[in-house]
């Protein structure tokens, strides 16, 4: 009889049936093993198998962008949360941020958690954007990229917005309202915009009903629909681009 | 050559920091061209994916740690009648509320967040941003003239509108460009501004000017929109 320890244990558990049928390759021991673990996983798979390695120093990109992606994970994870407890109707709204701060558990930590990665999301999309700028990143073949950059930091801003507005207290009346009045100006299509948006001429009920949709529902999707094809780009446009180098571009015949 | 070729035998190579090989035939009437530069690649796992999850580990116990400090603003039920003095939107819109105390509203509030959002997407289509080397690189004599209308036009719009806050800036960011002409005493920092481009100078500008209107917004506004010090604000920012 073998004797029992963990490595012979994980070793029996790597090989059985059950296991191979979940996490097809084995061990990440052998180089081919580490390549199985990026594309046979459904998560990772969006990485390429290797990775220039310039690529993984700090000065590189500052992890900007990841930072902004992390940011954005936790803002999902503690707005499904908060979602469990909140009504968007007056004034339960609010009441329901008295609930979280005095009756649920960990309810004021996953509010205050939301709300810091909120701030986190929006500053960081904005200093990752400076980075590709000074870093030249948005040149050729990444102009598309950057586009779609400008576009997530917008749904960023507005997710930010929308989110503003559900606790229902001053400051988020008052916060709305000066923006909403500001749209408001707009040639033409201000005043039906804001109509639309806020469900009437000023910020109601209905108004606290639609940014709820805007923030839980419609902004997320796009949002993801974005962020899949901005992630997605960065590989087809050969990883991640840090400072400009000279020569790189250099071509020589054989 | 007499010497027969050994036959070609996979070879699995468990070092992580090895480079493969990669192995082309070329025909004799091709003539491809390759790159002088080879780039050490590493297998992404464990070398990224190792540092993805240190990140994301960094920001969450950052985020909780700040969650458990400093509670999230909850002021009292919203009260349309009661107008709170001043009222001010989320941090990122100050600047514009800012220039809203400047500008027309469809000016501050339309015609300049439309425009820089504009200014944003064109950036990798335009030609400026692709090609161009250092300000002074070029003809000399016509960056003067550009600096010089550029920024007096500039100044001269927002005096016009007494908008101080960017005035101030323009001619600081104008005054840094006419001072990257020369490396002047050579230190590091007077070489680095030589190399800065026009679309870089402008960026910069840009971004001073956002951020100083935010934290005017921010900081310095109080009642009625007027000019306070941070610790007279009352309620504190």
């Amino acid at each position: 009889m073998s004797t029992l320890s963990l490595a012979s244990l994980t070793t029996r558990l790597r090989a059985s049936a059950v296991y191979r049928s979940i996490i097809r390759h084995g061990a990440a021991d052998t180089n081919r093993n580490r390549s199985l673990v990026i594309f046979e996983n459904l998560f990772l798979h969006v990485h390429p198998v290797k990775v220039r390695e310039k690529t993984l120093r700090f000065s590189h990109t500052y992890w900007l962008g990841g930072i902004t992606l992390a940011a954005c994970l936790i803002l999902i994870l503690t707005g499904i949360l908060l979602m469990f407890y909140y009504h968007p109707s007056v004034p339960q709204a609010y009441r329901d941020m008295k609930e979280l701060q005095f009756v649920v558990d960990n309810g004021v930590f996953y509010r205050n958690l939301h709300r810091w990665a909120a701030h986190l999301m929006v500053l960081g999309a904005m200093l990752h954007m400076l980075r590709v700028f000074y870093h030249r990143a948005y040149r050729p073949p990444r102009q598309f990229n950057w586009v779609v950059g400008v576009v997530l930091l917008l749904i960023t801003l507005l997710l930010s917005y929308t989110g503003y507005l559900l606790p229902w207290d001053q400051l988020a009346f008052w916060g709305v309202s000066v923006g909403t009045n500001m749209a408001k100006e707009a040639p033409l299509i201000g005043k039906p915009l804001r109509f639309l948006l806020l469900g009437g001429n000023i910020v109601s009920e209905n108004a606290l009903l639609r940014f709820y949709v805007l923030h839980c529902v419609v902004l997320p999707a796009v949002m993801l629909l974005f962020l899949s094809v901005h992630i997605w780009r960065i590989r087809k446009d050969g990883g991640v681009q840090g400072p400009p180098e000279d020569g790189t571009d250099e071509e020589v015949e054989p | 050559m007499s010497q027969t070729p050994q036959p070609l035998a996979p070879v699995e190579c468990n070092d992580p920091m090895a480079l493969p090989r990669r192995v082309a035939l070329v025909r004799p009437d091709t003539r491809p061209t390759l790159r002088r530069r080879e780039e050490r690649m590493v297998m992404t796992f464990p070398h990224l994916i190792i540092r993805e999850v240190i990140m994301f580990q960094v920001v969450v116990i950052a985020l909780v740690l700040i969650a458990l400090l400093f509670n999230a603003p909850l002021e009292g039920l919203a009260n349309p009648l009661e107008t709170p003095n001043p009222s001010k939107a989320p941090w990122y819109f100050l600047g514009l509320q800012e220039l809203l105390h400047y500008f027309p509203p469809v000016v501050a509030g339309v015609v300049i967040p439309g425009l820089v959002v504009v200014a944003l997407v064109v950036i990798p289509y335009a030609r400026i941003n692709l090609v161009a080397g250092p300000l002074w690189s070029g003809d000399r004599k016509r960056v003067t003239n550009a600096i010089a209308a550029a920024s007096g036009l500039l100044v001269v719009l927002f005096s016009a509108f007494q908008c101080w806050a960017i005035v101030v800036p323009t001619l600081l960011v104008a005054a840094a460009m006419f001072l990257a002409r020369s490396e002047g005493d050579g230190r590091p920092f007077r070489r680095f501004l030589t190399l800065v481009t026009l679309p870089e100078w402008i960026m910069t500008w840009f971004v001073v000017v956002a951020a100083l209107l935010t934290i005017i917004g921010t900081f310095f506004r109080g009642p009625g929109w007027s000019l306070v010090w941070p610790w007279n604000m009352y309620p504190p920012a």
